[in-house]
């Protein structure tokens, strides 16, 4: 395996501290997590509560800009310490896709229309827009419920309508906060192997924050975070790019 | 998908209370207007319906509406003598105010001078035109009198030959039309008892005259009726109307009669003007100010609910900013919701407005160039009023989305 025949990064993050608040209500959230998610990297992010973890990803996510350090997407520099280098919502809307770790649905659309105003915000026409929408909450099992509103599902079902949405842009990155906890353990594994697939098929770097240490075999490399630093931890038995 | 119109389902039933009450508000400022536009309608309606060309009052007067004017009823002889003019009538004007099935009745009376003038150019909702001289009335509908009934005023009975509606005082009392001797004998109407005592007086103070004790026979006048009397003037009218001839010059005839050291003469949109600057202008001020006040409390009130209605939703506006919404979706969002409360508001005022201004005591007069100008005005604060929510729209952090 040469350097140059490895894929180029998707995600690459050098440094990035955050810190919370200032003066003795100061938090280091975060402090020189430095990671890098070649395009068909899937990342398991371990790490006890209050570690960091969605710090670090809504940081990658372009949603909470770090204090310092900085963010690179696909190789361009979008976040600078707190300074964006471009339009940060559009490149959310274009290259992002994010799972909550609350599922965090707009109370006042139906589940399709959850999933369908992302690909519309994108410039789809709403027929398309529709089936790709219908296509992925099939896939996920929430296609039933596609006209009910978010406040007449299961919070499992929520969070399926919620990944549906994080996948429809195809995005080239996917961040998800601990996106099985609300699912049982068949879905959850579903869940991941569909992460998986999408990483491998769109060439998309993924990140993964979980608990779930049955389904660690999926991933390419698994970082833990402890007390806002980041390490990388265990290897899985090959490097992602040695498996293809 | 249209985000404005979806939330606005979410949450139909607040949304609808909202625009009712918005909707309300918004009447009550096109009340204003309209009792406005009634006001003035009502206060030259007169002048308009009479149509007479030139008034002639007493002399610095500005008569017979906004004050009283007095002048003698011969005075329509000295104005048809003068060249170019076609007609002169009578014209008497007063107020009276009787009870009448235990309530209240003003009635403002106006004289038609007789047998010149028979009502012919009142518009009639029913009934005819005066067809004699004497005991008949034409009633406008806001006196509550039906045709065929009958009304007793000083001595004598009138029945109600014809009806009009919306012939209103500039004082918003209902017109009752008679000829010139039975409005003169409504309003001079003067009690038995007055009039005996008057005749007493007469006789004593003639007996202070030496003339008297010259040529007793002058004392036995005293019991005749006054109208016999030459010494005794008149009853007076109130105007003399003028109808120039055509062709003729109702300047050279306003200048000939103007010279006359007993009267002012006036043209109709003098008349008009004379209640417009004087008897109006207050009324129209105080409504003006009103409708204002109005209008800004409904645009602090409209903000306050487009604020709310934000903040409500502030968590999905910063989902939405979190999964790349732009600004524009944001904007478009609260605006259109904004316009959305305008619009239904106004519908609401609308129609509430035309089931409930009949009913208001004062006429009502919605015109299109009113209603056209406030909903200007309505979507004018529609708008302003979104600001405050979009402001804070836009100020919030994608970031609230997570908490
Ligand atoms: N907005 C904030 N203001 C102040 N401190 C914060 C804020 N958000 C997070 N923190 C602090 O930063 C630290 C890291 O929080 P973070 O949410 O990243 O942890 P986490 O690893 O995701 O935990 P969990 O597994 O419970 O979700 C915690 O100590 C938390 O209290
Ligand atoms: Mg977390």
């Amino acid at each position: 395996m040469t350097k140059s025949a490895a894929p180029p990064l998707a995600i690459e993050t050098r440094q990035a501290t955050k810190i919370y608040g200032s003066g003795n209500t100061e938090v280091v959230a975060m402090l020189d997590a430095s990671m890098q998610v070649r395009q068909g990297e899937v990342i398991a992010l371990l790490g006890p509560s209050g570690s960091g973890k969605s710090t670090f990803l809504t940081a990658v996510g372009l949603i909470n800009p770090p204090t310092s350090g900085q963010i690179l997407i696909g190789g361009r520099l979008v976040l600078d310490g707190p300074t964006a280098h471009g339009n940060l919502r559009t490149f959310r809307r274009r290259h992002i896709g994010f799972i909550f770790q609350k599922s965090n649905l707009i109370p006042f659309l139906t589940a399709l229309e959850n999933v369908q105003i992302a690909l519309q915000l994108n410039g789809e026409t709403p027929r398309a827009a529709r089936r790709r929408s219908l296509e992925l909450m099939d896939y996920l099992g929430v296609s039933d419920r596609a006209d009910n509103l978010p406040s007449a599902l299961s919070g499992g079902q929520q969070q399926r309508v919620a990944i549906a949405r994080a996948l429809a842009n195809r995005p080239s990155v996917l961040l998800a906060d601990e996106p099985t906890a609300a699912l049982d353990s068949e879905r959850g594994r579903q869940v991941m192997e569909l992460f998986a697939q999408v990483a491998h098929e769109q060439s998309a770097g993924v990140i993964v924050v979980t608990h779930d240490h049955r389904s660690l075999d999926i991933f390419d490399a698994i970082y833990e975070m402890e007390d806002g630093k980041m390490q990388r931890q265990l290897q899985n038995s090959q490097a992602a790019t040695d498996t293809r | 998908m249209n985000l404005a119109i979806k939330d606005i389902r979410h949450n139909v039933g607040r949304f609808a209370l909202t625009t009712v009450g918005v909707g309300m508000l918004l009447m009550v400022v096109m009340g204003m207007g309209g009792i406005y536009r009634g006001i003035i309608e009502d206060a030259t309606l007169l002048i308009d319906r009479v149509g007479a060309d030139l008034w002639i009052v007493q002399r610095d007067t500005r008569g017979p509406f906004a004050e009283i004017s007095r002048v003698p009823p011969n005075l329509v002889h000295r104005a048809l003598a003068v060249p170019g003019v076609q007609s002169a009538r009578e014209f008497v004007y007063h107020t009276v105010q009787r009870e009448r099935d235990g309530k209240p009745l003003r009635i403002a009376i106006l004289g038609l001078s007789w047998p010149t003038d028979k009502g012919e150019w009142i518009p009639l909702t029913a009934g005819r035109p005066l067809a004699q001289s004497h005991f008949e009335m034409i009633a406008d509908k806001t006196l509550g009198l039906a045709l065929g009934e009958k009304i007793t005023l000083g001595k004598e009975t009138y029945t109600v030959v014809g009806t009009t509606s919306s012939m209103i005082s500039s004082s918003g009392d209902g017109l009752g039309f008679f000829s010139v001797a039975d409005a003169l004998a409504i309003q001079f109407d003067v009690p038995g008892e007055a009039v005996r005592l008057e005749r007493a007086a007469r006789e004593t103070r003639g007996q202070r005259r030496e003339l008297s004790a010259k040529l007793p026979s002058l004392l036995e006048n005293v019991v005749k009726p006054a109208a016999e009397l030459p010494q005794i003037a008149r009853p007076q009218v109130s105007a003399v109307m003028v109808t120039v001839a055509p062709g003729a010059s109702s300047q050279q005839v306003t200048n000939i009669i103007s010279a006359w050291g007993d009267v002012s003469v006036f043209s109709r949109t003098g008349q008009r003007e004379l209640l417009l600057k004087g008897t109006v202008e207050k009324v129209k001020r105080q409504i003006g100010l009103f409708r204002v006040l109005l209008t800004l409390i409904a645009a602090v009130i409209m903000a306050l609910i487009l604020y709310t209605m934000t903040l409500d939703k502030i968590h999905s506006i910063a989902l939405l900013k979190l999964i790349g919404a732009p600004n524009t979706t944001i904007l478009g969002l609260i605006l259109q919701q904004a316009l959305i409360l305008g619009t239904m508001g106004y519908g609401v005022a609308y129609v509430l407005g035309r089931q409930v201004f009949p009913n208001f005591p004062r006429r009502v007069i919605l015109t299109d160039g009113d209603l056209l100008q406030l909903a200007a005005i309505v979507l004018a604060i529609s708008i302003g009023s979104s600001l405050l929510g979009i402001w804070k729209a836009l100020k919030v952090s994608p970031n609230e989305a997570l908490s």
